[in-house]
């Protein structure tokens, strides 16, 4: 058991680290601002999976770290992981029982948030950049949430 | 639907209770942000944990490094060849122009010599690759595989071939990040080539477009005026070219016209830029009485030397045009005043 314990957490860690890379690597202009914050989406997968591992301090390095990759203010995405990681704790019983496109409404939800605090936190700064496109990692995130649920369920399955 | 796995929400004493480590945290990550932001205290913890991250943004470089090589090597012989031609005829006309700037160089370093102002001249440049790494989708900031272990430092001028990049605005160990002109939160103090007006680029968030927000109905400003960097503040050096007009619209209602530039240089399109080194141009006081009255009068106040024509600017960078008789606002400084 304990074993297997670390084993998850390399496993959480090694998909935070893709989400992350993922976050910088070059996109086609198109795509660009509607990247989906893949990393977000693997940290409230795992917060549902198995909340006692991936705790509040999982979501916050993870956001942390995407600040530093990103070179904006520090603690800013950190925040964002934080509180959207927070409320998944919260409502993580009740999430588990909901059907994929019931989840996807929520992760909308969640992921509307984050980026309301992240909007905040810019326009606080003084960076603040109100196009409507940069609402749009809302919508892709959340459709590509069954995707997500969908390989973090066979990446479980094989290590179990 | 999720898995539930062999682990369960922590029902009874396991670790502090959720809400005081999210209310520790959340302190945690706005202290960081104050501190970060209010204070500017983190630049060294920032270059840490920067200087750590720099593998991983070298890592995602790598693979678009190795196919841009691997395209280049299995270039056809023809492209090659007519590369070659091209760069050829280039290289000519550029020797050709050289000549000219030889004997210009000369004659602007005794005027330059007679005013005893140093020249803004780029002395130094090294070369910096721009890593392919996405920072922001909305701001334009670009990684630089330079840092402060070659010399780059805070608010250094980053140019390309055709014209001025943007500037450094963090350096790491072996990195550094540089905003570009055309960063919403980016501006740059320029003069029009043509008529000498002054006024300052600000940028929009938009690679190929920049906007003059401060020039008065009645400026001078025309479409497809070249605009320069004036070198005040000492961050860019003088006389390069920054962007061309591509918009006027003046209005009676406005006090202010509408202009718009596109940037020479190739903002979006860049692989390799210039971290340059000048002499900041020194501020050109006026001398006491004993000083020769010949370089004292106003005219010698304005601007640089006249270059005997507006031929190619990127050429003659230090270089300037006459002082010219425009409206009064905008050219009022003179070029130390912002020392």
């Amino acid at each position: 058991m304990r074993r297997d314990m670390l084993g998850r957490r390399i496993l959480y860690w090694l998909s935070v680290a893709a989400g992350l890379v993922l976050a910088i690597v070059p996109l086609p202009a198109w795509l660009d601002a509607a990247r989906p914050d893949l990393a977000l989406l693997a940290v409230i997968y795992w917060i549902l999976a198995s909340p006692r591992i991936a705790g509040l301090w999982y979501a916050w390095l993870a956001g942390l770290f995407l600040d530093v990759l990103r070179g904006m203010v520090l603690g800013q995405h950190a925040l964002g992981f934080l509180v959207v990681a927070f409320l998944t704790h919260r409502l993580q019983l009740r999430m588990r029982m909901f059907p994929i496109p019931h989840q996807a409404a929520v992760v909308l939800l969640l992921l509307a948030l984050y980026h309301f605090i992240i909007f905040w936190t810019d326009g606080l700064t003084g960076h603040g950049y109100t196009g409507w496109n940069r609402w749009l990692p809302v919508l892709s995130g959340a459709l590509l949430w069954p995707l997500i649920v969908a390989a973090g369920d066979t990446l479980t399955r094989r290590s179990r | 639907m999720v898995d539930l796995s062999h682990d369960s929400r922590p029902i009874i004493g396991r670790g502090p209770p959720l809400g005081a480590s999210f209310m520790a945290l959340a302190t945690a990550s706005i202290a960081l942000m104050v501190a970060d932001v209010r204070y500017g205290q983190l630049e060294q913890v920032r270059g840490w944990l920067n200087s750590a991250a720099y593998p991983l943004q070298l890592g995602i470089d790598l693979p678009f490094r190795a196919w841009g090589w691997l395209t280049e090597s299995l270039a056809d012989r023809e492209r090659l060849q007519h590369d070659n031609l091209a760069l050829t005829a280039r290289l000519r006309l550029a020797d050709l122009q050289l000549q000219k700037f030889a004997a210009l160089q000369e004659e602007n370093r005794r005027l330059r010599a007679m005013r005893r102002s140093s020249a803004g001249v780029a002395t130094r440049a090294i070369v910096a690759s721009i890593l392919n790494v996405d920072l922001d989708p909305f701001r334009h900031r670009v990684l630089l595989d330079k840092g402060s272990a070659d010399g780059v430092f805070k608010g250094q001028a980053v140019l390309d071939a055709q014209g001025i990049f943007g500037q450094v605005w963090r350096v790491n160990a072996r990195s550094s990040e540089a905003i570009l002109i055309s960063d919403a939160e980016h501006a740059i103090p320029v003069r029009s080539n043509r008529s000498g007006v002054r006024t300052i680029a600000v940028g929009t968030g938009d690679p190929n477009r920049l906007s003059l927000p401060f020039v008065t109905g009645e400026s001078d400003i025309r479409k497809g005026d070249l605009l320069l960097s004036t070198g005040m503040g000492g961050v860019f050096p003088p006389g390069y070219p920054v962007a061309r007009v591509t918009r006027v619209e003046r209005s009676a209602k406005a006090t202010f016209a509408i202009v718009e530039a596109r940037p020479t240089a190739a903002l979006d399109r860049d692989s390799e830029v210039m971290l340059v080194w000048f002499d900041a141009p020194a501020p050109v006081e006026t001398p006491p009485a004993t000083g020769s009255p010949a370089a004292t009068p106003p005219a010698a106040r304005s601007p640089e030397a006249a270059p005997p024509a507006a031929g190619s600017p990127a050429a003659t960078p230090p270089a300037a045009d006459s002082p010219p008789a425009s409206p009064a606002p905008t050219i009022a400084p003179p070029p130390g005043a912002a020392q």
